[in-house]
C-alpha cells in the first residue's frame, strides 16, 4: 500500500480522540475554554402572495445574553426586508449601508427598489471583506418581477430558495420547514410555520431564544409583527417592586416625556417642477 | 459534530459537459455544503453566461458566482462591441483570464464552459484550479468526478446523438452522487445547440439505483408513521 498524504474529509459522527487530551489538560490546571457562539434563527419563505420573514431576539455576549429583545429583521425598502445573522454589528452595518444605496437608486431610477439589486449589493460588499464581514442574511421581498427569497453566505455566495433558514438554529428550523412547507402556504398557514420554526429554534438552540418577530411582504402591503409570538414570559416578578435603600433621597416624583417639550413643525414643500 | 456553520459555502459537486454531433451536453448536481450541512439541496450549478455559452461552477460558491458574475458583464459588452453573438472561445478566455490573474488572492473554482457558436459549433473547455484552460470534447469536475475518469474512458465515443450524450451525462452524475458524500440532490442538464437551449431536470428519486443503494423514501416521518409491532401480552 503505497504511503500518499490524502486530506480525509471530516466523518460524521462524534470523535473522541481529543477527550484524553482535555481530561489530561484540565487535571493540570487548564481552565476549559467557554462556549462562543453566534447564536440565532432567522427563516424566511414564499407563499402563495409574497414574502414571510421571520427571527428569534436573543442576542449573546459569548454565554450572557445581552439583549433579550433585540430587532434582527432589518428595514432594507418599503419592500424588502432582510433578517440578519452571525456578528450584530456586521449585519446592522451592511444592512444599513445597503438601505441607503437602495434609497439613493429610487431616487435615482424613480423606481421601485428589487430585490435582486439589494441582493446585489450586499453580495458585492461581502465578497469584498472574503467573509471577515460576517453576517450572514435571508433577504425577502416583493418587487414588479414577483416574490423573492434569497440567501446571503458571509464569503458572499448567495442562494435563491422558496424557504430558508440562517444561524446557529438553522438547522432545527429546517427540519420544521422540510416536514411541513409546501407551495401555496396561505397568510395564515405560512405565519404559523414560520413561528414554528422560529419556536424549534428558539427551544432547541441555546443561541437562539426568546420571542418570535414576523414581517410579512405582499405586493404593494407590508406587516412587520414585532413580537408577534412571546413564549418566554417572565414567570416571577416580584410584587414589592424595586426597593431603593432606606438612605436614598427622592428628589423629584414626576416624570416629563421629552417628546411633550418638543414641537414637531411640518413644513410642506414646493412641489418638484419638472 | 464537525458541523462548522461558519465554514465557506463549497459546492462539492460533480460537473460534466460533453460535445456531441451537433452541440454540447452540460449537466451537474445541485448539493452546496457548508461543512457537513448542507445548505442548498437544490441549487443551480449551470449558469448562463450568454444566449449560447453556460458555464458549470464547482468550488467556491462565493467565487464561483462572481467570477461568471463578471464574465456575463464582460460577454454583454462583448456582444455589443462586436455586433454579434460572443463565441465559446472568448467566453472561456475570460474566464481563464480571471481564473489565472486572481491566483494569489486564493480564488478557488473549477468551472467547464460549454455552448455552441456558428464559427466552431460545440464547444466544451475545461479550466481547473490554476487557470489552464484546455479544450476538450468531453471534460468533468468537482469532487464527484474522481469516481468518474475511468467511467469515461470506457462510455464515451465520438459522434454522440442528442439523446445517447444525454443519457451519458445523467448516468454519470448520478453514479458520482452515489459515491461522493459532496453531491447530491437533483440532476440537472442543459442541452445547446444550434436551435437553442434545453433545460432539464431530473429529480433524486426518478435516477437509477446503483449497486446497495436503496430506495428512496418520502419522509422518514412515513416511515415512523407507519404500523409497528403489536405490543407484547404479559
Amino acid at each position: 500500500m503505497t504511503q500518499s498524504s490524502v486530506d480525509l474529509p471530516p466523518k460524521g459522527g462524534f470523535s473522541f480522540d481529543l477527550c484524553k487530551r482535555n481530561d489530561m489538560l484540565t487535571q493540570k490546571g487548564l481552565k476549559a475554554p467557554s462556549f462562543l457562539k453566534t447564536g440565532t434563527t432567522i427563516v424566511g419563505l414564499i407563499f402563495k402572495d409574497g414574502v414571510i420573514l421571520g427571527a428569534d431576539t436573543r442576542a449573546t455576549e459569548g454565554p450572557i445574553v445581552a439583549d433579550k429583545n433585540c430587532e434582527k429583521i432589518h428595514y432594507m425598502a418599503p419592500n424588502i426586508y432582510c433578517c440578519g445573522a452571525g456578528t450584530a454589528a456586521d449585519t446592522e452595518a451592511v444592512t444599513d449601508m445597503v438601505s441607503s444605496q437602495l434609497r439613493l437608486h429610487r431616487y435615482q431610477t424613480g423606481r421601485d427598489s428589487r430585490v435582486i439589486t439589494a441582493l446585489t449589493l450586499l453580495k458585492k460588499h461581502l465578497f469584498n471583506y472574503q467573509g471577515h464581514v460576517s453576517a450572514a442574511l435571508v433577504l425577502g421581498g416583493v418587487d414588479i418581477t414577483g416574490p423573492h427569497l434569497h440567501t446571503i453566505y458571509p464569503h458572499g455566495s448567495t442562494d435563491t430558495l422558496p424557504f430558508a433558514t440562517m444561524g446557529s438554529g438553522s438547522l432545527a428550523a429546517m427540519s420544521v420547514f422540510e416536514a411541513k412547507y409546501k407551495e401555496g402556504l396561505t397568510r395564515d398557514e405560512g405565519i404559523k410555520l414560520v413561528a414554528e420554526a422560529i419556536c424549534s429554534g428558539i427551544f432547541n438552540d441555546l443561541g437562539s431564544g426568546s420571542n418570535v418577530d414576523i414581517c410579512v411582504i405582499t405586493k404593494g402591503h407590508k406587516e412587520y409583527l414585532r413580537n408577534y409570538m412571546e413564549p418566554n414570559p417572565r414567570t416571577y416578578v416580584s410584587s414589592k417592586g424595586y426597593s431603593f435603600t432606606k438612605k436614598t433621597e427622592v428628589l423629584l416624583t414626576k416624570i416629563t416625556p421629552l417628546s411633550e417639550r418638543v414641537e414637531i413643525v411640518e413644513v410642506a414643500g414646493e412641489a418638484m417642477e419638472e | 459534530m464537525d458541523l462548522n456553520l461558519d465554514a465557506p459555502h463549497s459546492m462539492g459537486t460533480t460537473i460534466i459537459g460533453v460535445t456531441y454531433n451537433g452541440g454540447v451536453v452540460l449537466g451537474a448536481d445541485s448539493r452546496t455544503s457548508t461543512g457537513m450541512y448542507v445548505a442548498n439541496r437544490a441549487s443551480d450549478k449551470i449558469t448562463q453566461l450568454t444566449d449560447n455559452v453556460y458555464v458549470c461552477r464547482s468550488g467556491s460558491a462565493a467565487d464561483s458566482q462572481v467570477v461568471s458574475d463578471y464574465v456575463r458583464y464582460f460577454l454583454h459588452q462583448h456582444t455589443i462591441q462586436l455586433g454579434q453573438p460572443a463565441t465559446v472561445k472568448v467566453s472561456a478566455n475570460l474566464i481563464r483570464m480571471l481564473a489565472y490573474n486572481n491566483k494569489q488572492n486564493m480564488l478557488q473554482t473549477g468551472l467547464i464552459v460549454g455552448g455552441w457558436d456558428k464559427y466552431e459549433g460545440g464547444k466544451i473547455y475545461g479550466i481547473p484550479l490554476g487557470g489552464t484552460v484546455v479544450e476538450q470534447p468531453f471534460a468533468i469536475g468537482g469532487s464527484g468526478s474522481s469516481y468518474l475518469y475511468g467511467f469515461f474512458d470506457q462510455a464515451w465515443k465520438e459522434n454522440m446523438t442528442k439523446e445517447e450524450a444525454e443519457q451519458l451525462v445523467v448516468k454519470a452524475v448520478s453514479l458520482a452522487i452515489a459515491r461522493d458524500g459532496a453531491s447530491g440532490g437533483v440532476v440537472r442538464t442543459v442541452i445547446i445547440n444550434s436551435e437553442g437551449v434545453t433545460r432539464n431536470f431530473y429529480p433524486g428519486d426518478k435516477l437509477q439505483l446503483w449497486h446497495e443503494e436503496l430506495e428512496p423514501q418520502n419522509s422518514l416521518l412515513d416511515i415512523l408513521n407507519a404500523a409497528g409491532p403489536e405490543p407484547m401480552a404479559m
